[in-house]
């Protein structure tokens, strides 16, 4: 095992030993502090570009398996953890954690202090990362490096992980098909779809330059616009297809880079946070219920809005209707002339809790509510 | 919503004497629970009848009664006190029944109160195993298939459908008290019958195996809103089939992916709302199938459990505060996280660091026990440690429950890997070092996990240290960064000597020499995402330190380690004071100590927690890591029990300050000669002795003695290994024995006084005056270890001139062995003759197990006088200051009597018979209760019906004495006729009797041949209310045996002395006479001052 370092943007180094693929690698260092679900974080599109430290210190134990993919390939830029696991145990696991990054060609490191980093990136904010394993740097040649590396802010990444062409998630056996919703696809988890689609929702999954006639030629009782990595201030076209939509009155639902878009349509700065929220057990208030939800968080970017009453929008008013407790961060947005709505967190859970699932019945009352209300009118 | 105004006076009922299963993890809930109300401006009435708590001080409650928690006790305080509401969910399963019988008896209306916390309706439907396993299916769970069983015909038939093995629960017990696996009818009938009895409403469930199978729980909190968090989830190492309390866990979960994790999360959260329990915890757990999956609900807990004290010491997440501030009307997200005092409690604290409890069992003092693992618990006590990998929090727990054989090691000798594989099949207390061990010889972990089914992920984990060991051997220098490799996997210098054939210190001179130390992380609940502002620090070998420097001067405190026989919840009583003691008088307090359950490693008792192992490397650490922060005066180590004392030479030799009582002091204590030297030069008798190293040098101390000899091992506490001993014979077998429990140490040999009366003696002493607290009488004679004896203050029946006696001797002996701080001492008065001489049996320059109920007793708090003597304050300045009385000694207001409370009834023989219940100078009570009275008639009936349940007012008696002890039963047996009882007699018993004309109706002895009813019979049948058997001659004798055995199994009240038996019929009378009278420990203090 030879020695491997995670270099800092403002020069910190941490040594390490070398895991996973070899090489070097470089994208901004965030952590997630989630026990579980480091399978479903790796194949996360919104990981892309970002170099994902775990804080929980043992990594890999129960491997991976076919079943818990968010999407079809491992996305993370490089992978930090403490411990691996020697010996895989769980009954759905297939292979180890090591091979599928190997074979991903991830670079990783193992071995760290990872608190120590944990630490420093909540002190100092999120910042570029580069990992070094096998190579022949010296310290200042890899700060360098790093320091050329690209920045998160501005960066426009959806194009990357979007899907190449549209497909379809039926609703399963069994369940009644209620309703037919598309789905802007900015980096989708697998998770998303199919809570929908247990409800009776078939998901037609858009790539992210489908033109706002292509959408309507299925007819979409909804508009649902996906999580997924970069910047939301680069996302400008998105964003005016979003405001067409809400021009129309079909019901949209957005969630983490989906809510930041819808956010930018409504007219709301985004910003980026210092160190984002990553992790399963975040508390989120429900403001219309004063009821807590613990939630799982992927974003770095937030929107700013107005906490306090309503606000208005050349859409109509609206409200801020969920925060998060621990820093009072703007979790979600409601329109109340307008059926849209989104969450900055993940109610599709995976990893994480459940508790938000009710998000999806509230779009599919929405999608019931404004059917109806059209069929009223026809 | 904030606080429920309506709420001004609460009842917290607390869980009476630690017992297996209930220990002083419900003292630590208790304390948050009466900090949290009077914090809110509520006043606070307790009842607990254990004196050993720190919940009991008279300053975290407004009312305190140290009285039986009994139904009718407590609406007697319910009259007295009219609580707006009564708080039954931080003590443990007794106060839960406690709260169920209240219901029963209509006590909430009558007394215009009502329940908090969790409502009758919720503990109904979680403890009703049948209610509960529909709530389960309801919600889509599934449980294991059962039947519910009333009898031993329903539990046979029950067996035949669902196929043996069939696992028994009694309704309504904790620690799994009753319960056990069968694998076939003979099993069950003696599993269930024991569960039948056992179950307050006579009902033990059968219920398909799933032995083998992972075991979770999970800790669930929920509020008036319906906002539910999970604190903690835990896995247990042992897999389902040995009770959770006995086994190894870990937190977090570690062997499932998200999806299986949310599933049981989901259950819980589905499960907490179906019960209903509106606010408080509670823990659930789990079975799952480790080859496809499927979850089983097991059970769950409607209330705070010994988990939840496991879950909020791993997380940092005070379940039983958060519980408290639910129960006033709080939501979750309305508290603050105290230790990121930005975020609300309304989160899952989330872990970066592994978290692992180790129990801690006490086998060797019930040698006949059965020593498997099964679903009743059998662990007197536990360590937990933590570390940044489960090899590192693995081997720092396994040393922390300072056991013999406990810390893996890899020595060539023992056993081979085949008869390994054959015992890894039966979990005793060792099975995962024999798993380690078989590892080691060449097992494979797939091998390992058929026979054990543990899960491989561990068996992977111990597989690497092994490896590392041998590599330890192997390498031909530690390099810097192998050595930092096997310390970050645990290995402590002791161990990397061993593997290296060479010493501790000489290894610990290696580290330094690379200046390789651990780092000290923070347990935050956050895993760092924010700044944690309490520093509670556990060690590993990492890269960065978070220990911040301070300007005040520290004193470090050594905490007393896992619970254990001997040293229990009284030692941290003492360490918890002086950590309060010494915050008020300005100093930094450091606490280092392993214990879960415990009050002291409470993150806000100390101004700093160390929760670290309690071993020379890991203390000298602490001190190292505080030393560099800031100024440390030293260390104490007196108040802890004998795992700090142990370790004060050593600390002294690293060169480490040690307060108080100097270690060469405890050493001249402890050293016969020298001690012996001291009670000369003052006058003062000991009973003969000798020391001997081998057993030739014993037989020839014991003739000059002659026999009968007190034989015990030196350096021990709670009479371990103590035996009587009568013969050469018995005298080889000692030998033997005692030089496992201390190699290296010689073996006391004392003559055995015969009938004396036993005195103990709790003082203080700052080198020129002495402060005597306190002058116990033993109830029970000399012979019975101090532990186990009842015991009542003031003595009853010494002369103030004996008393000035001993108060003359105690000043000596403490001005001989230069105490500064606590000294207990142990006298022995001869009843041969009148007046008799006073014996000086031992002095410990220590705190003592019974300080707490001197302090409770007096109403002086000692622990923290002798913490200030420690730190350089004398008597004289401690009277000014007010700590202790302006003259005079301790005084005890009415009359204390302390009883012991024993564990008969969790053990069991292989044979499934009961072992035996004879008092011995062994110690083997797990804790105490107290009965404070104004007469010895009634404060022993109080401790009577607090540590056992009632004495009969009526009824029938049975007798079996020993030849010795017949003629002074005659007068308590007559006692016993004109109070209306019935006796039954053995023959001798009998004779002796009827020749003082005290009528009795003869019983048959089981080994006496014929017809007619014998003692077992009636026993049995339960024909009698009161048992009294002392023992026959020397040894288990069968006969006494038998009674005794079905007593405690049968649940009758059996005494053994008799000694106790007369206090037996005082109380008797004194409870015909009048019922029990309450009185807070308040309002007995006002009439002292």
């Amino acid at each position: 095992m030879s020695n491997a370092y995670l270099v800092l943007d403002d020069g910190t180094i941490f040594q390490g030993s070398s895991w996973a693929a070899t090489g070097e690698t470089f994208g901004e260092a965030v952590f997630s502090t989630g026990m579980t679900g480091y399978q479903e974080t790796l194949t996360d599109p919104s990981y892309h570009k970002q170099i994902v430290i775990m804080t929980s210190p043992h990594i890999g134990n129960t491997g991976m398996n076919d079943f818990d993919m968010e999407s079809d390939r491992i996305w993370v830029a490089g992978f930090v953890v403490r411990n691996p696991s020697p010996r895989v145990s769980n009954w759905r696991s297939g292979y180890s954690l090591e091979d599928a990054l190997i074979k991903s060609g991830v670079v990783g490191i193992q071995g760290v202090d990872t608190r120590a980093i944990t630490r420093h990136l909540r002190d100092r904010g999120a910042m570029r990362v580069g990992i070094f394993s096998g190579t022949e740097l010296s310290r200042d040649e890899m700060v360098i490096k790093v320091r050329g590396s690209e920045q998160m802010s501005g960066a426009f990444l959806a194009k990357d992980v979007t899907t190449p062409k549209k497909y379809v998630v039926g609703v399963p056996k069994g369940v009644e098909k209620k309703f037919i919703v598309a789905a802007l696809d900015l980096g989708i988890k697998r998770a998303t779809p199919r809570s929908m689609a247990q409800r009776g929702i078939e998901v037609h999954v858009f790539p992210i330059d489908a033109t706002s006639d292509e959408i309507m030629s299925i007819n979409p009782d909804g508009l649902f616009i996906s999580n997924g990595p970069g910047d939301p201030a680069t996302m400008t076209a998105t964003v005016a297809l979003v405001r067409e939509f809400l021009t129309k009155s079909i019901p949209i639902f957005g969630i983490c880079f989906g809510h930041q878009i819808l956010g930018r349509a409504l007219g709301f700065n985004t910003y980026k946070l210092p160190f984002g929220h990553r992790g399963i057990n975040q508390p989120v208030k429900n403001i219309k219920t004063s009821k807590v939800e613990i939630t799982a968080h992927n974003h770095g970017f937030a929107v700013a809005a107005p906490i306090e009453g309503n606000f208005a929008t050349v859409f109509g008013s609206g409200f801020v209707s969920h925060i998060c407790l621990n820093d009072g961060v703007v979790e979600g947005l409601e329109l109340l002339e307008r059926p849209a709505f989104s969450v900055q967190y993940h109610p599709e859970a995976a990893a994480g809790p459940h508790d938000a699932q009710y998000l999806f019945d509230h779009f599919a009352e929405m999608m019931a509510k404004s059917s109806a209300s059209r069929g009223a009118h026809a | 919503m904030p606080k429920d105004q309506a709420i001004e006076s609460v009842l917290v009922i607390g869980s009476g004497p630690i017992v297996i299963g209930q220990a002083c993890e419900f003292d630590y809930s208790g304390v948050q629970a009466c900090r949290v109300l009077r914090e809110e401006g509520i006043r606070v009435i307790l009842i607990n009848s254990n004196p050993a708590t720190i919940m009991t001080d008279p300053e975290f409650a407004d009312a305190t009664y140290i009285e039986p928690i009994t139904p009718e006790i407590i609406e007697k305080i319910l009259e007295i006190e009219k609580p707006s509401a009564v708080l039954a969910t931080l003590g443990g399963q007794t106060a839960l029944n406690a709260a169920m019988a209240l219901h029963e008896r209509g006590a909430f209306e009558k007394f215009n109160t009502k329940l908090i916390g969790a409502n009758v309706e919720a503990i109904k439907r979680g403890e009703d195993r049948e209610i509960f396993k529909g709530i389960v299916a309801k919600i889509g769970g599934e449980s294991a298939l059962s039947r519910i069983c009333h009898s031993m015909s329903d539990c046979i038939s029950a067996a035949d459908e669902l196929n043996y093995p069939v696992v028994v629960r009694p309704s309504f017990t904790m620690g799994g008290l009753g319960s056990g696996i069968a694998f076939n009818q003979s099993e069950l009938e003696l599993i269930a019958g024991a569960g039948l009895r056992h179950s307050p409403t006579n009902e033990v469930l059968l219920e398909e195996s799933i032995l083998g199978w992972k075991e979770y729980e999970l800790e669930v909190m929920r509020d008036h809103r319906d906002n539910v968090v999970i604190v903690c989830s835990i896995e247990n190492i042992d897999p389902m089939g040995v009770h959770t309390g006995d086994s190894i866990t870990v937190a977090p979960a570690l062997t499932l992916t998200d999806v299986e994790y949310q599933k049981l999360r989901d259950l819980s959260i589905e499960i907490i709302r179906e019960v209903g329990v509106d606010t408080g915890g509670c823990n659930i757990q789990f079975a799952v199938n480790p080859t496809n999956g499927r979850v089983i609900v097991i059970e769950m807990n409607p209330r705070v459990s010994r988990s939840s004290a496991l879950a909020s010491k791993a997380t940092g997440f005070p379940i039983a505060k958060i519980a408290t501030k639910l129960a006033v009307g709080y939501t979750l997200d309305e508290i603050q996280n105290d230790i990121t005092k930005s975020t609300p409690a309304s989160f899952e604290p989330t872990l970066d660091y592994i978290v692992v409890k180790v129990p801690r069992f006490a086998f060797e003092k019930f040698p006949e026990a059965d020593p498997r693992l099964t679903t009743t618990m059998k662990s007197v006590g536990e360590a937990m440690a933590i570390g940044r990998s489960f090899g590192e929090a693995l081997q720092k727990a396994l040393r922390s429950v300072e056991k013999k054989g406990a810390s893996f090691s890899w020595v060539k000798e023992g056993e081979s890997r085949e008869e390994l594989l054959t015992k890894i099949g039966i979990p005793t207390e060792w099975r995962l070092q024999q798993v380690q061990r078989a590892l080691w010889l060449g097992a494979t972990i797939d091998e390992v996990h058929a026979i054990t089914k543990i899960d491989p992920w561990f068996l992977a984990q111990i597989a690497m240290i092994n490896g590392l060991a041998n590599e330890i051997v192997a390498e031909p220098v530690l390099t810097p960064e192998f050595f930092t490799k096997i310390k970050s996997s645990g290995f402590s210098d002791i161990q990397i000597a061993a593997l290296r054939g060479t010493n501790e210190l000489a290894i610990r001179a290696e580290r330094n020499a690379l200046g390789l130390k651990p780092v000290f992380k923070t347990v935050d609940t956050c895993a760092a995402e924010f700044e944690a502002h309490t520093p509670y620090h556990y060690s590993s070998y990492d890269t960065e330190t978070e220990v911040l420097s301070r300007a005040k001067p520290a004193v470090i405190i050594l905490g007393s380690g896992p619970n254990r026989i001997g040293q229990g919840l009284e030692f941290d009583y003492s360490c918890v004071h002086a950590a309060f003691a010494l915050r008020d008088a300005g100093y930094e307090t450091v606490m280092i100590n392993c214990n879960p359950e415990t009050v002291s490693t409470d993150y806000d008792t100390s101004d700093r927690l160390y929760f670290e192992p309690l071993t020379l490397e890991d203390v000298l650490e602490v001190i190292r890591a505080e030393t560099a922060a800031g100024p440390v005066l030293g260390v104490i180590a007196q108040l802890g029990g004998q795992t700090p004392l142990g370790l004060a030479r050593g600390l002294l030799d690293a060169g480490v300050k040690i307060l108080g009582t100097s270690p060469d002091a405890i050493d001249l204590a402890e050293d016969r000669g020298e001690f012996g030297r001291i009670l000369q030069e003052n006058g003062l008798t000991a009973p003969k002795y000798g020391l001997a190293r081998s057993y030739e040098e014993a037989v020839a101390v014991a003739a000059e003695i002659s026999y009968p000899v007190l034989v015990r091992p030196s350096f021990v506490l709670g009479g371990r290994g103590m035996e009587i001993v009568y013969d050469d014979e018995s005298l080889r077998g000692f030998i033997q024995k005692a030089t496992e429990i201390t190699p290296n140490q010689p073996v006391l040999i004392d003559r055995f006084l015969d009938d004396a009366i036993e005195i103990d003696v709790d003082a203080l002493f700052d080198g020129n005056e002495l402060f005597l607290a306190g002058t116990m009488e033993h109830i029970e004679e000399a012979g019975v270890h101090s532990g186990d004896s009842a015991c009542v203050l003031p003595s009853m029946s010494l002369s103030p001139q004996k008393l000035a006696e001993v108060r003359a001797a105690t000043e000596k002996i403490a001005r001989g062995v230069g105490v500064r701080g606590l000294i207990n001492i142990q006298f022995a008065i001869s009843r041969a003759e009148k007046d008799g001489a006073l014996y000086v049996l031992e002095a410990n320059p220590r705190a003592s197990r019974t300080v707490p109920f001197v302090s409770k007793a007096t109403g002086i708090q000692l622990a923290k006088a002798a913490s200030l003597i420690a730190m350089g304050k004398t008597i004289a300045e401690l009277r000014s200051e007010n700590f202790l009385p302006s003259a005079g000694d301790g005084i005890a207001v009415g009359v204390s009597v302390k009883e012991a409370v024993l564990p008969w009834n969790r053990f069991r023989r292989t044979d499934g018979m009961g072992v035996d219940s004879v008092l011995g100078p062994e110690m083997r009570s797990t804790g105490e209760v107290m009965g404070i009275a104004e007469t010895f008639g009634e404060a022993y009936a109080k401790s009577q019906v607090a540590s056992f349940g009632a004495l009969p007012l009526s009824g029938t008696v049975f007798l079996s004495l020993s030849e010795r002890d017949k003629a002074p039963s005659v007068e308590p047996a007559r006692a016993l006729v004109n109070l209306g009882f019935t006796l039954y007699t053995t023959a001798g018993t009998q004779k002796l009797l009827s020749e003082n004309g005290v009528a009795s109706t003869l019983v048959r002895k089981n080994s006496e041949p014929g017809e007619g009813l014998s003692a077992v019979d009636i026993i049995n049948t339960s024909m009698v209310d009161l048992v009294i058997n002392t023992p026959l001659g020397r040894g288990t004798r069968h006969d006494g045996w038998l009674i005794r055995t079905a007593s405690v199994q049968r649940g009758i009240p059996i005494i053994t002395t008799i000694a106790g038996f007369k206090a037996a019929v005082s109380g008797i009378t004194a409870l015909r006479a009048h019922d029990f009278s309450v009185k807070s420990l308040q309002k007995w203090q006002k009439l002292v001052k």
